[in-house]
């Protein structure tokens, strides 16, 4: 037994060495390109990586300095302490982008107050992409490093595999969005929506994110139980094609080694193509897979059922997976792409109807036998919201991907207003669900500080998504049928002023949504932060030794194992 | 049902369900993609494509690095309204060269496609300084800095050098050339006179016709060349290239 444990210490040793010099390879490397920099762009990230990454190496010695005996990575334990921090992160990263995007909707509806001559990095160009990639990557990303983890461990019974290492994807993850973000402030971009950052970004994520692959896979590995759980199966989905849709998309040649500036491989059709590959699978494998995962997971435990059907969960799974690759180019109809693969795309678009509404069905039937909690409940109900957003959403995709009302749809605010049903509703309340679950798991708490002030929450962001919804959906079509309008004399009746023009209210009825919904989301902080602390009805549970103590186990692949 | 039964196999192995997850999600992606690579039908050849001088290249980065694609499209679709609001709708040779793309997803602004001609020089700086100064119901941001900034192109035959190696046909001469060329498209009249020759030469030739490269002082200040000039410079040239005044629709060539 001695013998066991001296060696688990060994290899978590070695792993703490591992990050290490990994990390230093990257600090020199970082310094050079600093050093050396041809550009402001460079110097400046080179710097902030040099900062950040230095502070984790920093960080990293004096805490294993201040270990003495204790094995850190003790096996007889679940890794609670990265989930805490991811949960952190996910709330910090949640705001700041929700922040971001109430400054850039008020842009938008009063140009004149929020927009600032002087000060080029505020105007809309710069801040949309810090908005989309702040809540996608930073707050969505964080909720599926925080989650994925919680649950590879619960459900396979046993410690997050690598030591150190998911530190290092932790770490590494935020690295890149600091990197990220201060790049589009300053301008550093590669123009490809949602794949903004330059080169050097993209390959440090694809380091990140092939060791993320490799504690997720280490995991189950070692797993104590003998099936692997449907959830998991989402996440493995989530983290592979994300690494092939996140290589295949940033193929670019830097210009040079010590420059910010790189050129894409493809051009034009090609480059199109491959970027709404990439943008629509980002929506179907990042916002998607990854959070139904959540939903596997967090609704079954939350109501104490097992997941509605097995077999529908596999047909779910694999349809899913398949049809959704296939529905990028309905993002380029009538354009210079070839008619085929705008069919293809549509066709395909519309079957994924299907496997969508399957999983929703799979998740709201989860329920059977505990519908009483959507009343008494207000997370399970913020869940079973988020899934009928999510059935909305995946039911006006296809509509929308239809060639004929995509040349009405295309370009307008109806597509924002698309995104952000499926945006706010599905994948941020699943996400809120899955937090406030967390908190009071991970620390040990009876319940959430209050109550109430989730069914606050709700409430507010729920009146935030409407109003963002419909005055999106008014703007949208009204400007879609404005620009396709002719007067009597066979001319065109408007010009494209008089329609943005007209959008001005919906502008304002969206701004308002935005900030209840940031409001919402800044309760829910106070609330998590509360609960952590003890406080109110966050009483502490009385806790049993044995940390993988499970009464009876449960039939394979049904229910979640812890 | 027998595959049913099955699918414990792929739950029990997390290599082969990751396998099995890495063939089903990359069959859609290859059949899209592969094809658009060697099809000669994807883009056909038209004439007065070439590559964008120095001085529009950096113009197109201004673009891209200002996030003008966020909110403008560059993609007429063939539909009435488009075509008579923005000009011929796009080929797909128009973007032969634009590494990336800027087809855009989004017309918070209007199509910029073929604006290129559309407004003067003049108008389209004034407009970038203060948009509500020439359209009061505009909410596109002001861009007044670029004209106190001096454009930086210390690099620019690396760049080309990494363009031509994605396949942008950049000659030897007109990468060598390439810091010449930005002042003879900027300034032909001082301080790019002696390049001007070659820069009209070299990319006229590769566009196959003449009035294909504009060479003036575009932001009205003639001391120096500031990003005002290079995106000015860019803006004005996009969808211009082809001459879509001896296309001729009825063509038997074109019933297909």
């Amino acid at each position: 037994m001695t013998e066991t444990i001296g060696a688990t210490r060994r290899s978590n040793n070695t792993s703490i060495l591992g990050v290490g010099a990994l990390t230093s390879v990257f600090l020199f490397l970082a310094l050079l390109m600093a050093t050396y920099s041809k550009d402001a762009g460079m110097e400046y990230q080179a710097l902030t990586f040099l900062l950040l990454a230095g502070v984790f190496v920093i960080g990293m010695a004096l805490w294993v300095g201040g270990l003495v005996d204790r094995d850190p990575f003790d096996e007889s334990e679940y890794e609670n302490t990265l989930i805490k921090f991811g949960v952190a992160a996910s709330m910090f990263w949640g705001i700041a982008g929700l922040l971001v995007g109430v400054v850039i909707a008020l842009q938008l509806t009063w140009p004149t107050i929020f927009y600032f001559p002087e000060l080029g990095w505020t105007n809309f160009g710069r801040l949309r992409p810090l908005h989309t990639s702040a809540v996608i990557f930073a707050f969505g990303g964080n909720v599926l490093l925080a989650t994925s983890f919680y649950v590879v461990q619960r459900t396979c019974r046993t410690r997050l595999a690598g030591g150190m290492w998911p530190w290092f994807v932790f770490w590494g993850y935020q690295i890149f969005i600091v990197l990220a973000a201060t790049g589009y402030l300053m301008g550093v971009t590669q123009s490809k929506e949602y794949a903004e950052p330059e080169w050097y970004v993209d390959l440090w994520l694809t380091l990140v994110w092939v060791v993320y692959l490799l504690v997720f896979l280490g995991t189950l590995w070692k797993r104590k139980e003998p099936h692997i759980y449907v959830a998991n199966w989402f996440f493995l989905s989530f983290i592979v094609t994300i690494a092939m849709l996140h290589i295949v998309n940033n193929l670019s040649i830097p210009v040079s080694l010590t420059g910010s500036k790189s050129v894409q491989v493809f051009a034009g059709v090609q480059d199109a193509m491959t970027q709404w590959w990439y943008g629509h699978n980002a929506v179907g494998f990042f916002l998607t897979t990854g959070f139904l995962a959540i939903m596997y997971y967090f609704i079954p435990k939350r109501v104490n059922r097992p997941v509605f059907s097995y077999r529908l969960s596999i047909v779910h799974f694999w349809s899913l997976i398949f049809i959704y690759i296939w529905a990028g180019p309905h993002h380029l109809h009538y354009t210079a792409l070839p008619q085929w693969a705008q069919t293809l795309g549509m066709t395909f678009s519309v079957m994924l109807w299907m496997p969508s509404w399957g999983g929703m069905i799979n998740g709201v039937m989860t329920l059977s036998g505990a519908w009483d909690k959507l009343r008494t409940d207000p997370v399970v109900r913020m869940m079973v919201v988020s899934l009928a957003f999510y059935g909305m959403s995946t039911f006006e995709g296809p509509l929308m991907s239809v060639r004929a009302v995509n040349s009405l749809s295309h370009y307008t605010e109806w597509g924002i207003g698309h995104v952000h049903s499926g945006a706010l509703g599905w994948v941020g309340y699943i996400s809120f669900g899955a937090l406030y679950c967390l908190v009071p798991w991970l620390y040990k708490k009876k319940g959430l500080f209050s109550k109430s002030l989730v069914e606050w929450h709700f409430w507010i962001s729920t009146i935030g998504i409407i109003f963002y919804m419909v005055s999106m959906w008014f703007a949208g079509i009204m400007e879609g049928l404005m620009w396709r309008a002719y007067n009597e004399y066979g001319f065109l009746e408007y010009s494209f002023v008089e329609t943005v023009e007209a959008k001005h209210i919906s502008y304002m009825i969206r701004a308002l949504g935005g900030l209840l919904y940031f409001s919402g989301a800044a309760i829910m902080a106070y609330n998590l932060i509360r609960t952590a602390l003890g406080h109110g009805e966050a009483e502490n549970l009385e806790t049993t030794n044995d940390p993988y103590a499970q009464p009876e186990p449960r039939a394979a692949a049904l229910a979640p194992a812890e | 049902m027998g595959l049913m039964n099955n699918h414990g196999v792929l739950e029990r192995h997390s290599l082969l369900l990751t396998i099995g997850i890495l063939v089903v999600v990359s069959i859609g992606g290859i059949i899209q993609m592969a094809p658009l690579m060697y099809m000669d039908n994807t883009i056909e050849k038209v004439d007065g494509m070439r590559p964008y001088t120095p001085l529009e290249l950096k113009g197109r980065d201004i673009y891209i690095r200002e996030g003008c694609y966020v909110c403008h499209s560059q993609m007429v679709r063939p539909l009435r309204d488009e075509v008579e609001r923005y000009g011929h709708y796009s080929l797909a040779a128009e973007s032969m060269y634009d590494h990336p793309f800027q087809w855009g997803s989004k017309r918070t602004g209007p199509d910029l496609a073929r604006v290129g001609g559309k407004y003067s020089a003049e108008w389209q700086v004034d407009h970038l300084i203060d948009p509500r100064a020439l359209v009061p119901e505009s909410i596109m941001p002001p861009y007044a800095f670029l004209m106190d900034k001096k454009l930086r192109y210390d690099g620019i035959e690396d760049r080309l050098r990494t363009e031509r190696l994605v396949g942008v046909p950049y000659s030897d001469e007109m990468i060598e050339n390439a810091k010449g060329h930005i002042l003879a498209q900027a300034d032909p009249n001082d301080k790019g006179f002696d390049y001007y020759d070659s820069l009209m030469g070299l990319y006229e030739a590769e566009a196959g016709r003449e009035g294909t490269v504009e060479a003036r002082d575009w932001d009205g200040n003639p001391d120096e060349i500031t990003e005002m000039d290079a995106l000015v410079a860019y803006l004005q040239m996009t969808g211009t290239l082809v001459d879509f005044s001896t296309y001729e629709a009825d063509d038997l060539g074109n019933r297909r």
